[in-house]
């Protein structure tokens, strides 16, 4: 069974029909993207999947549950994490403390305990933090630990983001034109780390812009224009399509 | 960083001893009272800070939750239910059969059965607790302009109320309110006798509320709230529930306005329509944003010098438009506080210069 179904997921803006009936599986441990040309929905899709957006029909199903009309935060504790296109880091906050906003679905301290720190919670306090450096080592950013995040560059803020993402032990990483903004070596790097993920165990699925990284990086790669699903397969067999390379490259 | 709070502290509470000894070394006991009450003032203002600094909301009703606080402690315990009691109401019977009524003589030498003080206080905050939770599930849904408006509306309800009913005394507000005696010889009460009790108990409570406060902004409800305040969407993802956050942040913070009113009430013995105006509100708005609005030490800082001023009197019959310019000056030049003025980082030695 795949560990994300969906199923005839529609959603409309106005007259505008954003995702018409698309349907898809991503299987666990793969890496699958999203592509298309610009307004082909994927982001529209994207948000659908992360509960940002209400759906107008269809089925998303996570883990064999189905997730579509949770709110972001419960989507994000049955174990879906996010990045965002435009890299949020949290503002004033260093590297090591937005990842430890990440470990929030791993802990537990609630208002009391933070206003009353009794052992256990200074303990729970102290796994976090270890926990945020292990995941900064693990993308070897540990070094900008204590800098301010969004002070940091493009490409790093990007790697913070993702062990921020990943601090939740997520079975399930959407990433959100994780290429975006970045140079090509930064995008080389990005492809790097996003192999590294998936060999954590983590099944990944990206919407990006950015070809190379796609045909690099995809076990699968799912083709999305005017809202509707064109075509689906491997990076070699869509390299291929004659529809794809229609849409891309025109007539 | 544990032990950078522990000294921080350490120092507020040498401030707090050394201001009592110099007022009573040079005479000027007096200065007490007007400390007093700003300690208490500063209480709400810090709880306004978490809600405004760290979770990013603003409220404009501030003064309401600290008068609802204190009306109901004014009026439960200066309402006489001794023609109740002996009319045999059974619910008056039940509450004397409880221990919480207590039984004194007015000034006027009248004999009173009233609501016991410990009781109306936690009363009190449960009420505004109460009021803070169901108006927050609403109100925390707007944001920015929208929420400061619903926020202002709110205290202007509350202002309104207190100044239309009986009950409440009208224009005149609630006299007489007896003092609260916490513990065996600890009241809060306005005796000249009992200033230097009253500072330290004051002291004591606002430190305590301080010291909760900051063990909160470092825990990890507090990383959520200035999660949330920086980029929302981002902390939703990570898991978040910034609806409730939000929420029980505003009830904290109404809950830390309510004891304040309580505490003041009883210390003056009264509170009037004033305590509950929109200019009370929009004061406490301006000294949390003075204090650097992310500063728990900031509002302290600021809230205890202007607040004291203010009560001197320093600013005359222009007290409401002196708050009124130093926000809009603020805004302008210092939004981030007076604190963090770039003057103030040209004098601090830089790390370089270390």
């Amino acid at each position: 069974m795949a560990l994300l179904q969906v199923r005839d997921l529609n959603k409309r803006f106005g007259g505008l029909h954003a995702v018409n009936s698309v349907s898809f599986d991503v299987q666990k441990g793969a890496i699958k993207s999203v592509i298309g040309p610009n307004g082909a929905g994927k982001t529209t899709l994207f948000n659908l999947i992360c509960g940002s957006l209400g759906a107008d029909s269809g089925a998303v199903k996570f883990d064999s549950k189905s997730i579509l009309g949770l709110k972001p935060y419960q989507i994000a504790s049955t174990g879906v994490s996010r990045t965002f296109q435009n890299i949020k880091m949290f503002p004033g906050m260093t590297a090591l403390e937005n990842v430890m906003v990440g470990l929030h679905t791993k802990s537990k301290a609630g208002f009391w305990a933070g206003m009353f720190p009794l052992p256990a919670t200074r303990r729970e306090e102290k796994k976090i933090r270890a926990r945020a450096h292990e995941l900064l080592e693990l993308l070897d950013i540990d070094q900008f630990a204590d800098i301010e995040a969004s002070s940091l560059a493009f490409g790093q803020q990007r790697a913070v983001e993702f062990a921020r993402a990943l601090a939740s032990d997520p079975t399930l990483l959407l990433l959100d034109e994780p290429a975006a903004g970045l140079n090509i070596y930064e995008t080389a790097e990005v492809a790097r780390l996003i192999t590294k993920i998936q060999q954590q165990g983590i099944t990944v699925l990206l919407v990006e812009h950015d070809m190379s990284l796609v045909m690099d990086i995809s076990d699968e790669i799912v083709v999305l224009s005017f809202g509707q699903h064109i075509a689906e397969g491997t990076p070699g067999e869509i390299q291929h399509n004659k529809e794809v390379i229609q849409i891309y490259l025109g007539e | 960083m544990a032990s950078r709070k522990l000294t921080s502290i350490a120092l507020l509470v040498a401030v707090v001893v050394a201001v009592q000894v110099i007022t009573q070394l040079t005479g000027t006991n007096y200065y007490l009272t007007q400390l007093t009450m700003t300690m208490y003032s500063c209480l709400l203002i810090v709880g306004l800070c978490l809600v405004m600094g760290y979770a990013g909301q603003i409220s404009l009703g501030h003064a309401g939750f600290f008068a609802i606080g204190g009306y109901t402690s004014a009026s439960l315990t200066t309402m006489n239910l001794l023609p109740a009691f002996e009319n045999g109401s059974s619910c008056v019977t039940a509450l004397n059969k409880m221990g919480l009524l207590v039984t004194r003589t007015s000034m006027f030498g009248e004999p009173l059965l009233t609501v016991h003080p410990w009781f109306a206080c936690l009363l009190a905050i449960a009420i505004t607790a109460l009021i803070a939770f169901l108006i927050g599930i609403p109100v925390l849904k707007l944001k920015g302009h929208y929420l400061a408006m619903a926020t202002l509306g709110f205290g202007i309800i509350i202002f309104r109320i207190v100044l239309a009913m009986e009950f409440f005394g009208e224009a005149d507000g609630i006299s007489d309110v007896p003092g609260f005696t916490l513990l065996p010889g600890l009241t809060v009460n306005g005796d000249m006798d009992n200033r230097v009790v009253n500072y330290y108990i004051a002291a004591a409570v606002l430190i305590t509320g301080f010291i909760l406060l900051l063990n909160l902004i470092d825990s990890r409800v507090g990383r959520a709230l200035r999660g949330i305040h920086g980029a929302e969407d981002a902390a939703d993802a990570m898991g978040i529930d910034t609806a409730r956050y939000k929420l029980y942040t505003f009830v904290l913070s109404a809950v830390f306005a309510a004891v304040a009113g309580v505490l003041l009430t009883h210390y003056t013995g009264g509170i009037s329509p004033s305590d509950a105006g929109v200019m009370k509100s929009v004061r406490y708005v301006a000294i949390v944003a003075i204090g650097g609005m992310a500063s728990l030490w900031g509002a302290l800082t600021m809230g205890g010098l202007l607040n004291f001023l203010s009560l001197r009197g320093l600013f005359g019959s222009y007290d409401d438009a002196v708050f009124g310019a130093i926000l809009i000056i603020i805004m302008l030049f210092a939004p981030e506080g007076v604190l963090r003025l770039s003057i103030w980082s040209k004098i601090k030695p830089t790390k370089e210069a270390k």
